[in-house]
């Protein structure tokens, strides 16, 4: 328990050096809505991230309705979805695409993307490489600004005449570049098209800021090879958006030239009734090498920040330092550069060459070493772990289960010729909700349920926590597990009803299996949104560092101001993994030390290059040293 | 609370650190670069699939190349004036380079008109994707050189209020940084087209 005093005193040394960063009285509007705090835009980002998951998770609820019931009355959704439900009470199938389309596009795009990585980058960068804020608080701010108004626009779309855009999370011309294809074409595409700009740039701005602050605004002592993988893995995911989503703005901005100036980059030789359209020589291929050059780096932009949360969670509640920190470090690198080089492996029945498929195989397959190189290290982690089973940990070896399963089915995908027959099934789905839904969620989830006291200075309860887990991690191998089966038997996936083709009908039942499954486990849900919103207000009180971890968030009083710390930044003088040291003990530490522990402060636990690093940097009054 | 347990402390390493703005400013220009990537890499491929119209370049873009080429040689006169100082001289050479910017832009203008003329249409049942190719790209390194063009104004209005001084060169830094780039951009993306011509 020492070590607990030993923060607290380090941290509030001299109050009086650095007035300028605390107490001054904010009005509401600086403080709540536009703000420019670190801490507060991640809670922006991440209220309206869990907004939208249950938005686009009550959408597929719908289209599951559809899938798993083809003949149930609907109409008592007619309230809530009004005309989408047809004279005969059935969903209509242009709507039926259209909810596909937007569940795919809020999920990948404003929960695991800016939900995820704008709360935790956000929240966890500057708390954890001890920085008073980002290095823009006012990009940040604006940052989370646009991401607003991508979400307003993008939710306005679904409230339009001819409905939101029905093309698909992926918005495929040609389909999503004629009105004349499908109502969502229209003004819905157009919508779409703006809001996934705005979002880009959101993306963008909060990128560089991250990137940024991380390589310019760590404290002394905080070396590359000190930070918590937590940072590196925000660190590479925001290096990766940068380069990648200019792309996407590349591949939309065409788009919208076709659509909207008559240009034809992707668009040739169409006719429509019989008449041709005037678009000539464009190339539907094109768009889909642009995108895909954006989406394939996005999978990974989605799943590396939950894999970050999972090193630091699992680490601390094993009570052990990560297995490989630096193997954890290149592998994680290891993904952002390949992941730049495997678009094509979405594209292996465009007719593509076959041997330039093999390449692209090739390229995949490679991803699956340091992805098991990942999996390992927590496996290897968590064996013989002291393992405390917080509702956070849980979720995260919950994390690694599915990134397991859902990696062995990415590497059947992966070969060109099993993916004729699998791709556009319910196996590319089941595949990808998996490894990419499931992981990520996790991974989100155990981020919130493990800095939650740090984001509100109270505790979630626990039991109702495990009751989450359980009914989630049941729920989700309940629904996508079956999902193989269907994919492997053809089941295309985007379809309405399967009820005219005879060879699917002996699914029906698992259909509905799995949609009964969907409903509970979106139900589960509610016990997550209760505990979260209830906790904020009648929590138990947190102490400062309840999972007893070594970052340098904990250090920080229970609700740090602006400014993050209210005395001077502590410095750091280990790496982040300090975990049930030999020797601790004797040093007045139980099993773990904190980062800001001088090694002079452990001769009995330090290792021995430790204490020959200490001899390089002189020994000298920590006190005088700071500025 | 300041006797906690340790007094004696090693001394912690300096991490390494840059000016966090013209940081930023780089990181920025990277996702510029991959966006001109992007439109590059689209347009050899595109070509690739065959049914291209050839055409002449407008002889005007050597024009326009060569007045952006001075207008970095006047952007960097105007560092070279703040850092020693030379206020007069800033004010001038920074007005020059405004103009310049300008000047290009309208070449451009003038360039789209002679390809038009030409029979190169951007949109329509006439255009080919070359040509539309075309107009993206110089479009939008147009834009990008209208966001350059408004940094200027900003750096001109505070060596008109003399916020630009041997002792402040945060801002024109960074305008020059980002107009050299536009420069160097606008070059590689003259040099593409007329290699792919
Ligand atoms: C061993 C690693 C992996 C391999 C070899 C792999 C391979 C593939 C392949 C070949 C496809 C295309 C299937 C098709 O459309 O026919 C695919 C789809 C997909 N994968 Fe993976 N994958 C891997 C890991 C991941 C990870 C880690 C994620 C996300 C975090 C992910 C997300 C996706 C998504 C979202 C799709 C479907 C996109 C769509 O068509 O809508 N994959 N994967
Ligand atoms: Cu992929």
């Amino acid at each position: 328990m020492a070590t607990e005093f030993n923060l607290t005193t380090h941290v509030e040394v001299d109050h009086q050096h650095d007035h300028d960063h605390e107490h001054h009285e904010e009005g509401f509007i600086r403080k709540y809505i536009f703000s420019e705090d670190h801490k507060m835009i991640a809670k922006q980002f991440l209220f309206t991230g869990l907004l939208w998951a249950f938005l686009g998770g009550a959408m597929s609820v719908i289209f599951r309705l559809q899938l798993g019931f083809p003949d149930l009355e609907l109409g008592f959704l007619k309230p809530i979805l009004g005309s989408w439900i047809d004279e005969t009470n059935k969903l209509d199938p242009n709507y039926y695409l259209a909810l596909v389309t937007m569940h795919g596009t809020i999920m990948v795009f404003f929960v695991l993307t800016a939900g995820l990585s704008g709360t935790f980058s956000n929240f966890l960068i500057p708390l954890q490489i001890g920085a008073r804020d980002m290095a823009s608080g006012f990009m940040n701010m604006l940052s989370f600004w646009f991401f607003f108004a991508a979400s307003l626009v993008m939710f306005a779309s679904l409230f339009l005449e001819t409905g939101p855009a029905m093309g698909g999370w992926v918005v495929y011309p040609p389909l999503s570049a004629l009105p004349e294809a499908v109502p969502g074409s229209g003004s819905g595409m157009t919508y779409w098209l703006i809001s996934m700009a705005l979002f880009i740039i959101s993306t963008l701005l909060g990128g560089i800021n991250y990137i940024t602050t991380v390589i310019n605004m760590r404290t002394k002592g905080m070396s590359f090879s000190r930070l918590p993988l937590t940072i590196w893995a925000f660190f590479l995911t925001a290096i990766i958006g940068l380069l990648s989503f200019p792309v996407l703005f590349a591949a939309a901005l065409l788009l919208i030239f076709d659509r909207s100036f008559g240009t034809s980059f992707y668009l040739s030789d169409i006719y429509i009734g019989g008449e041709a359209l005037h678009h000539q020589g464009g190339s539907a291929i094109l768009y889909q090498h642009l995108f895909w050059f954006l989406g394939h780096p996005e999978v990974y932009i989605v799943l590396l920040p939950a894999l970050g949360i999972t090193s630091e969670i699992i680490a601390t509640n094993s009570r052990k330092p990560i297995f490989g920190y630096r193997a954890m470090i290149g592998s994680m690198i290891g993904i952002a550069i390949l992941s730049f080089i495997v678009w094509a492996h979405h594209m292996f029945v465009t007719g593509m060459n076959p041997f330039l498929g093999s390449i692209f195989m090739f390229l995949t397959l490679i991803i699956a070493v340091p992805s098991a190189v990942k999996a390992f290290n927590y496996i290897t982690t968590l064996w013989r772990g002291n393992i405390i089973f917080t509702p956070a940990m849980l979720f995260s070896i919950g994390l690694v289960s599915v990134f397991i399963s859902g990696g062995v089915t990415g590497i059947v995908l992966g070969n060109n010729a099993l993916d004729i027959q699998l791709h556009d099934t319910y196996f590319v789905v089941a595949h990808f909700h998996i490894v990419m839904g499931s992981a990520s969620f996790f991974g989100f989830m155990a981020g919130v349920y493990h800095w939650f006291p740090k984001m509100f200075g109270r505790m979630m309860d626990a039991k109702l926590g495990y009751i989450h887990f359980w009914l989630t991690f049941i729920g989700i191998y309940l629904v996508f597990f079956p999902m193989h089966y269907i994919g492997i038997a053809g089941f295309p996936r985007r379809y309405y009803s399967f009820t005219s083709f005879q060879a699917f009908n002996t699914f029906a039942d698992l259909n509905m299996f799995i949609s009964v499954a969907a409903i509970l486990t979106f139900t589960a849900q509610a016990i997550f949104a209760f505990n979260f919103v209830w906790s904020i207000f009648r929590g138990r009180k947190a102490p400062l560092n309840p999972w007893n971890a070594n970052t340098l968030e904990w250090t920080t009083p229970r609700l740090p101001g602006h400014g993050n710390w209210p005395g001077k930044i502590p410095h750091v003088y280990r790496w982040a993994y300090d975990y049930s040291k030999p020797n601790a003990d004797k040093d007045g530490f139980t099993d773990f030390i904190p980062q800001h522990i001088p090694l002079s402060q452990t001769p009995h636990s330090n290792l021995e290059y430790e204490n020959e690093l200490m001899q390089k940097q002189n020994v000298t009054d920590d006190l005088k040293v700071n500025e | 609370m300041l006797e906690s347990n340790y007094t004696m402390a090693e001394e912690a390493r300096e991490t390494l650190a840059m000016h966090p703005q013209k940081f930023a400013m780089w990181l920025f220009i990277v996702s510029i670069v991959m966006l001109f990537a992007a439109f590059t890499s689209a347009y050899i491929v595109r070509q690739a699939e065959g049914d291209w119209l050839f055409f002449e370049l407008p002889s005007l873009f050597w024009s326009s190349s060569l007045i952006l080429i001075t207008s970095s040689g006047t952007m960097h006169w105007a560092l070279v004036s703040a850092r020693k100082d030379n206020l007069g001289t800033l004010k001038l050479a920074i007005s020059l380079t405004t103009l310049l910017g300008l000047g290009f832009l309208v070449m451009q203008f003038l360039a789209w008109k002679d390809l038009v003329t030409n029979g190169i249409f951007f949109a329509g049942s006439q255009a080919n994707p070359s040509g539309s190719f075309l107009y993206v790209i110089t479009g939008v390194h147009g834009f990008h050189l209208i966001s350059g063009l408004v940094f200027l104004l900003i750096a001109l209005y505070s060596a008109f209020t003399y916020r630009i001084h041997a002792k402040n060169l945060t801002r024109i830094e960074m305008c020059a940084t980002y107009w050299h780039f536009l420069d160097i951009l606008w070059l590689y993306l003259f040099g593409f087209l007329l290699l792919n011509n």
